[in-house]
């Protein structure tokens, strides 16, 4: 009769749950990993004890080779958050993943002890130990990783925002200078800036000008075609402004129609354009003598 | 069943979409327009979704339709207040709506509508305010 | 993935429909979706809410509320067990359509929404998914 090999290890962090603890805290305290600058020795000291808490009744209920499944979701969760906690205080991922895996040292010290005389159920635990360890320390990892992604993402999203004002040219004449690419993230930010705008002022002419966009192909005009589209349907004109000679051939080439879009070659030609629009004559007045 | 109201504004009439309509009542106020119409011999009508949420593809065809009709009985028609997540939605949709003349709000529209069913006295009334 | 919350409500009329869109904008103004987020994915719902109604016989739509590592999402499932669609590749274009519809619900609602899946079995009924991340 052999002890079901899955609650070996279950058994350890039951019976040896303090003094594992004490090892554990140890080695993370002497790693060069530690960090006592950004996670005081208290809140790593609670953060290891709920870990154990919420990992002993994993072991015994679930499966050691599969976390996917609900009875390691408290587990998941828990790893899930101090990734995210850790992130945020300026922890590297692999010190982040050095917290679980650095139980492995305690972990199997007992193993050595309650095994030590039988090498192949030994050599079987620490087997099933290190694989387990070593995913939830790469799980630990990754949701690190996605903390990070969005990070990045938000921050590209405010530089977005940030780099597409509109400003007013005149009395029912708006402008939005574009610089930079314009992919469908972008176009997403103009259309959500400047078309709350167009109600709020009340401007029945809106320019984009693209002076500063480096390259318009296919996709590129789709865009603004659908900013051109969405304003329309509101009761706005809007037309585009900075076609230069290269990208007028390039979208004569790729056969890109802006059909009946109104468009000039610089924001000068626009502006005067938006003027007749609305009505407006501008008069040069006389020089005084 | 509940019915939107249209107002008779001058020789326009105008209907202001508040609620959340119901398929029902949408094809109701089809109904209801172009008999008015016909009735007030209105030279144009004014359709104000400024508090419209949604517009999906059969709003949508509703409006285009209300347009087309109009049209056909000898009106003017012009859409107004469209909201910016909904003109963005619209277009995501693919919905088309190019036969359908649209203004900023209200104002603009009856401005519009001013100018297409008397387009001289518009000219003139511009002439006069530039002296 | 579980969800957070769900809901299931019934479709058997234009204004149960009206009652998912409003449902799924509450949902979505309650975890601060932006504007057009909302306005995408209820129109999408409006769209596919009417298909079930209409073209499906009546069914029901099934709100969830999800989250996924942090981040939040709604997903609602339009299910009926009307005639079904032969050709889910064809009903997909724009266009296309064969009661009076523009043919654009389906098309449109999977540009509206991040995530889109369809089932449909002639004779059997059809399942459409629909989900936005925040």
């Amino acid at each position: 009769m052999t002890t079901p090999r899955s609650n070996r290890i279950a058994e350890i962090f039951t019976r040896h749950e303090k003094p594992l603890l004490v090892d554990w805290l140890r080695v993370q305290l002497a790693a060069r990993t530690v960090r006592k600058d950004l996670l005081p020795e208290a809140d790593l000291r609670r953060e290891s004890v709920e870990f154990l808490a919420v990992l002993t009744p994993a072991c015994r209920a679930g499966s050691l080779t599969d976390i996917a499944t609900p009875e390691w979701k408290p587990v998941c969760d828990f790893l899930a958050g101090i990734s995210r906690s850790r992130a945020t205080q300026g922890f590297s991922s692999s010190e982040t993943a050095t917290f679980v895996f650095s139980l492995k040292q305690p972990l199997f010290a007992r193993l050595q002890e309650e095994l030590g005389a039988d090498a192949a159920a030994l050599g079987d635990e620490i087997w099933t130990a290190t694989a387990l360890l070593d995913r939830l320390g790469l799980y630990t990892a990754e949701v690190f990783q996605k903390g990070r992604q969005e990070v990045i993402k938000r921050q590209q999203l405010e530089m977005l925002e940030l780099s597409t004002p509109v400003v007013k040219l005149w009395e029912g004449i708006l402008a939005v200078p574009l610089i930079g690419t314009l992919d469908s993230a972008r176009t997403q930010v103009v259309m959500e800036s400047l078309l709350p705008s167009i109600v709020a002022t009340g401007s029945s002419m809106a320019i984009v000008d693209i002076t500063g966009v480096p390259a318009v192909d296919t996709l590129v005009a789709q865009h603004l075609l659908k900013t051109v589209a969405a304003a329309k349907l509101m009761g706005a004109q809007c037309i585009v402004s900075g076609i230069r000679p290269q990208i007028a051939q390039t979208m004569v080439h790729l056969g890109v129609a802006f059909g009946d879009v109104v468009t000039k070659a610089s924001l000068a030609d626009a502006l005067a354009y938006a003027f007749r629009q609305i009505g407006c004559t501008v008069i040069k007045q006389a020089p005084r003598t | 069943m509940d019915r939107i109201p249209i107002l008779k504004v001058g020789d326009f009439l105008l209907v202001s979409i508040q609620v959340d309509m119901h398929d029902r009542m949408a094809m109701g106020l089809q109904d209801d327009l172009t008999t008015q119409v016909v009735k007030a011999r209105a030279k144009g009508v004014l359709i104000d979704i400024s508090s419209v949420e949604v517009v999906d593809s059969f709003i949508g065809r509703m409006l285009g339709n209300m347009a087309s009709m109009t049209r056909a009985l000898g009106a003017e028609a012009v859409v107004v207040g469209m909201q910016p997540a909904v003109a963005i939605t619209i277009v995501e949709l693919g919905l088309s709506l190019t036969n359908v003349r649209t203004a900023l709000n209200v104002d603009k529209g009856m401005e519009l509508l001013q100018s297409l069913v008397n387009p001289t006295a518009e000219a003139a009334r511009h002439d006069s305010h530039e002296e | 993935m579980t969800p957070t919350k769900s809901e299931t409500l019934p479709l058997r009329s234009s204004e149960d429909t009206v009652r998912v869109r409003q449902t799924v904008r509450v949902w979505m103004v309650e975890q601060r979706f932006s504007l057009v987020d909302q306005t995408k994915m209820v129109t999408a719902a409006s769209e596919l809410g009417r298909n079930a109604v209409d073209y499906g016989g009546g069914g029901s739509a099934r709100l969830e509320l999800l989250a996924d590592s942090g981040r939040t999402g709604i997903r609602v499932t339009f299910e009926d067990q009307g005639p079904g669609i032969a050709d889910i590749e064809l009903a997909m274009k724009d266009g296309f359509s064969t009661g009076s519809g523009l043919g654009l619900g389906l098309g449109g609602s999977k540009r509206l929404a991040n995530e889109f899946d369809i089932w449909s079995e002639p004779g059997k009924g059809t399942r459409v998914t629909i989900t936005r991340w925040k």
